[in-house]
């Protein structure tokens, strides 16, 4: 039976390139409501992992499953995905590419993507091209969380950006994320700023999973921080 | 509100604190309106559950009363501040208490050092509330 509760669940998921163990042997289930922390040096499988989740990877061996379902056509209605890389057109606007992306999804909110651009502080006419970085990061957050979906899977979006940018976006996170509906992964390597926001964490180390649990648990429990936890989990 | 977490904590905790401190230095009145959770979650770019664990926290102990469509209220409850204040001054004194007994004073030293540091001229320093820390 498929329990509601639990909306990811993966079963021994691997996925192999060549003799590279990206993901090796991954179990772990992701609760509806809850915003999850994927934690891990470069290299250590968040991105393979969010890939598998939405479908564009697929693994070597065992499985994940979205809602019950395996990643398809079907779960990509269900789920908004901002990958790492840059993949904005150059010569349109901001707002140009806010109007192009929205074409895509049914269930895009034009007045959630308007309410962000604003509270976001994007220049609407302003071309990706001559967009900062940060701005450029911004953006992409916008096309992510104006889609009304339980599932949203960030890769990266806080990283190589400046620190307004960087706050600026974590409150954005905060304040669209619907609580008890939406789940919200968020995979990054700079733990300090985001690690308030985060309800669980999972540190990621070669593929395998080394710690996952809640992040108060885990203040309460050793008396330190994730990002002291990160140290002691990666730094030794 | 403003709060610089020490991420070591369980941040819920941190917020009561928190609020606790509102309340005894006046800020927050008996019966005044709280920020909503939300607000709370994203002025101070916390995960908005632990927000709610906070405000359940207080709930449970009096501290606030969440009226139905109406938002969440500082109680109306004239001694609260009295209660909170003594609560407070009390956990203060028990752990300043407790460490200096761990560092080997005994309790006459303690009470004379406490009275020497008060008479010179410590009172004027330690008084008015709230240092700024």
């Amino acid at each position: 039976m498929h329990d509601a509760q639990v909306i990811v669940k993966a079963c021994s998921l691997s996925k192999h390139y060549g003799s590279i163990k990206a993901l090796d042997g991954l179990d772990f289930e992701i609760r509806r409501g809850v915003i999850l922390g994927l934690l891990g040096p470069n290299g250590s499988g968040k991105t393979t992992l969010l890939k598998a989740m939405c479908g564009m990877v697929r693994p070597t061996s065992g499985e994940v499953t979205l809602f019950g379902q395996k990643p398809s056509h079907s779960t990509k209605e269900l789920v908004a995905y901002l990958p790492e890389i840059d993949y904005l057109y150059p010569w349109m606007s901001a707002a140009e590419t806010v109007q192009f992306v929205s074409g895509f999804f049914r269930d895009w909110s034009a007045e959630r993507a308007q309410q962000l651009m604003e509270q976001l502080e994007i220049p609407a006419r302003t071309k990706v091209r001559d967009l900062s970085r940060g701005l450029r990061a911004r953006l992409k957050l916008v096309l992510a969380l104006a889609r009304e979906v339980p599932l949203v899977l960030l890769d990266e979006p806080l990283s190589g950006i400046d620190i307004s940018s960087r706050a600026k976006i974590i409150r954005a996170i905060v304040g669209e994320y619907r609580t008890g509906e939406q789940t919200i992964v968020l995979s990054t390597h700079q733990v300090q700023e985001s690690e308030s926001i985060f309800e669980e964490v999972m540190f990621l180390r070669s593929g395998k999973i080394v710690l996952s649990d809640q992040a108060e648990h885990l203040r309460q429990q050793h008396n330190c921080s994730i990002q002291d936890m990160w140290e002691k989990v990666y730094d030794r | 509100m403003r709060l610089d977490f020490d991420l070591a904590k369980p941040i819920y905790m941190q917020i009561v604190d928190e609020v606790k401190r509102c309340i005894v230095r006046g800020e927050l009145g008996p019966g005044e309106k709280m920020l909503s959770q939300r607000e709370m979650a994203q002025s101070l770019k916390v995960n908005p559950n632990t927000v709610q664990r906070a405000y359940q926290e207080m709930e449970r102990l009096e501290l606030v009363e969440t009226l139905r469509g109406e938002g969440t209220f500082v109680k109306n409850d004239v001694m609260l501040v009295k209660k909170l204040r003594e609560e407070m001054a009390s956990e203060t004194l028990h752990s300043f208490l407790r460490e200096m007994a761990s560092l080997g004073f005994s309790e006459s030293e303690v009470v004379q050092m406490v009275s020497e540091s008060l008479g010179n001229g410590g009172s004027r320093e330690y008084a008015g509330g709230e240092a700024n820390a």
